[in-house]
């Protein structure tokens, strides 16, 4: 069984992103350990990008603050060389196409490899543009995560078919950010998925309260939540690793 | 390789929530660039509404002036709304309302593409919001007046560096949003497939008259073209019918900025290297780690830290060539050409013309270079006072 079907293998996944170098390496090292602690099954470890198209305003701001304070890909793959001494928890970057097309796909995919990197999320890849670092993917064993979204219809049952790690489910239309309401029919989206392939779905984008998480999780393997947390780091600096170990184990146990 | 590529160039690295949304432009581009309905009524539009076809005017006294080939202007700035803007638009805003779409999008730099957009939204009776960085609005306030003057809702883009690459990015994630009514006015060859060739197959209109007007005055074709490039659309559409024609030297210019050794450059070919953005592979100005460059120029237009993949090619097959122009050499430029031959460049073509200036004394006078004039300077009267240390109010 891979790593990321372990996190999924014990009832519904809580999935949490932060973006790494916000406030500072050393607090988002410090982070990762206490959202394992508080429950968390997988983490997603964000890789900045100076312009995050996908992104909202939290996680943008977020990139731009940690770039700012001088974060590169090489010291993050240093703090998951550190953090792999402490915790087998899965792990997998979330970047854009750029940041591993320029350090060279091989080079990039290689390293977090052999760093103990599960999968890499990339929301500027489609389905027709995975050639670009699939083959490479395979080669290493990381999973190269796909996404179906509220407007793919009929391209769900042909993203799903050559998934692999988990289906990361876009819960509603926009970037990434907190939303009041999610009113996307999940449970169709998910259902498309599973008739093409038994793999594991997990809804992001949007979710931010227990009781969201809790609907969302209904649906669905797991729940991804981004902005919520990152809002908590921009908030509490250097102070957030007890409020972000508070609320990722308030959503945990919302879900279980 | 997936589709829309120019080479190794292009692709459509998109957000899949946008992948249906290109895919049904796709389609409706395929079916209506070969509909004879939607021809006669783009046409027409050019024609009787944009004052196409532009002319091609024989600078007699440039010609003069620097002593070497016969210039001859392409007068984009002719164009209604002052750019060659308006070729691209009347093209995706007909097509978008085919579409079935209400409401379109555009980013803008300098304005011309936003102002051009507003332009076509208001004649087809459709709503219209404009991204554009908080920098360009400050140094390109007119425009910024005008595009709500013609009922647009301007959004300042307060995001990265506040200029074009972030109003193309806030342009994206809005499209993200809605999708169903609203149709993406991209301005430029650039972004991920159909865009670079939709954007590219209506503005290669400008050489198509280039080269029957080119016929007509000198009775052959002219030995080198000139453009401006910033993603790359008068560019394009200055060469793209010359392509085949290996003997029509292609030459785009490229903002240099304060100089290709500093930082404060926009010059993609000559300082980028390979990557992927915008949905786009190609050439940008980044760093190591793949983080894109703050890149400057004096010109809105041409602050951009990529190039269009179609560029991107022709540069790797040597068909075209690239050549930076710095600030100071494009407000030069400005000047003369308002001097000597009574013509207000914009900025961007500016540096067009500047490169012509070198390029001119060192060929025979039996040759012909051919300048595109994308656009008219008026927008660029007070920021280029400010450059010259005087301060005017708009």
């Amino acid at each position: 069984m891979s790593n990321i079907a372990k996190a999924f293998d014990h009832g519904k996944a809580f999935i949490p992103f932060i973006t790494c170098g916000d406030p500072s390496l050393e607090i988002t090292e410090q982070l990762v350990l206490a959202m394992a602690d508080a429950g968390a099954d997988l983490i997603e470890l964000g890789i900045p990008f100076s312009d995050p198209t996908a992104e909202g305003p939290v996680i943008q701001a977020a990139s731009q603050r940690a770039l700012a304070g001088g974060v590169t890909t090489d010291k993050i793959f240093d703090m998951v060389h550190r953090l792999r001494q402490k915790t087998t928890i899965p792990f997998v970057f979330m970047t854009y196409a750029n940041v591993i097309f320029s350090y060279g796909a091989e080079r990039f995919i290689g390293n977090a490899s052999r760093l103990g990197i599960d999968g890499i999320i990339l929301p500027d890849l489609p389905y027709e543009e995975k050639q670009e670092f699939d083959p490479i993917c395979k080669k290493y064993n990381v999973d190269l995560i796909s996404f179906i979204a509220p407007t793919s219809h009929e391209r769900i049952s042909m993203i799903a078919r050559e998934a692999s790690g988990f289906v990361y489910c876009v819960s509603s239309l926009g970037v990434t950010g907190v939303r009041k309401e999610i009113t996307t029919d999940i449970a169709s989206m998910i259902k498309l998925v599973k008739q093409a392939k038994t793999i594991p779905a997990a809804i992001g984008f949007g979710i931010s309260t227990p009781e969201q998480a809790k609907k969302m999780a209904a649906f669905a393997d797991g729940v991804i939540v981004g902005s919520a947390i990152v809002k908590l780091c921009a908030q509490y600096g250097n102070d957030c690793i007890k409020p972000v170990n508070e609320y990722v184990r308030a959503m945990k146990a919302a879900i279980s | 390789m997936s589709k829309g590529r120019f080479g190794i160039h292009g692709g459509q690295y998109m957000p899949e929530t946008l992948m249906n949304a290109v895919i049904e432009l796709e389609q409706a581009y395929d079916y209506y660039k070969n509909d004879p309905q939607f021809n006669k009524e783009l046409t027409e539009l050019l024609n009787e509404y944009a004052n196409r076809p532009s002319r091609l005017y024989f600078a007699k006294h440039m010609t003069e002036d620097l002593g070497g080939a016969k210039i001859y202007l392409k007068r984009e700035d002719l164009n209604h709304t002052g750019a060659h803007k308006i070729n691209n638009v009347l093209g995706q805003v007909l097509l978008a309302k085919k579409m079935g779409k209400t409401r379109v999008i555009a980013e803008t730099g300098a304005g011309q593409h936003g102002v051009a957009t507003a332009t076509a939204a208001a004649l087809m009776g459709m709503e219209c919001e404009v991204y554009m960085g908080i920098e360009d609005t400050i140094r390109q306030a007119l425009n910024v007046y005008r595009m709500r003057l013609l009922g647009a809702t301007v959004h300042e883009v307060k995001t990265g560096t506040g200029t074009l690459k972030d109003a193309v990015s806030e342009a994206m994630r809005e499209w993200t949003s809605r999708i169903d009514d609203t149709h993406y006015v991209l301005g430029s060859v650039m972004g991920p497939h159909p865009f670079p060739t939709i954007v590219r197959d209506f503005q290669a209109i400008i050489s198509k008259e280039i080269k029957e007007q080119c016929m007509e005055k000198e009775g052959k074709l002219p030995d080198v073209v000139l453009a401006c490039v910033g993603g790359g659309s008068n560019a394009i559409g200055a060469f793209y019918h010359f392509i085949d024609h290996p003997e029509v030297q292609l030459i785009g210019c490229e903002a240099a900025g304060r100089g290709v050794n500093t930082a404060e450059t926009a010059a993609t070919i000559a300082t980028g290297s390979l990557g992927i953005f915008h949905g786009m592979k190609s050439y940008f100005c980044q760093d190591q780690y793949g983080q894109i460059a703050p890149v400057y120029s004096i010109s809105a237009g041409l602050d951009y830290p990529g190039i269009g993949p179609e560029h991107a090619y022709l540069h790797d097959i040597g068909r075209a060539q690239y050549v930076p122009v710095t600030d100071e050499e494009a407000v030069e430029a400005f000047e003369y050409l308002s001097r000597i031959e009574g013509i207000i460049p914009a900025i961007e073509s500016a540096h067009a013309v500047a490169y012509a200036m070198k390029l001119a004394p060192t060929m025979r006078n039996d040759q012909v270079i051919v300048i595109n004039i994308s656009g008219r300077g008026d927008k660029d009267c007070a920021a280029i006072a400010r450059y010259r240390g005087e301060d005017i109010h708009e």
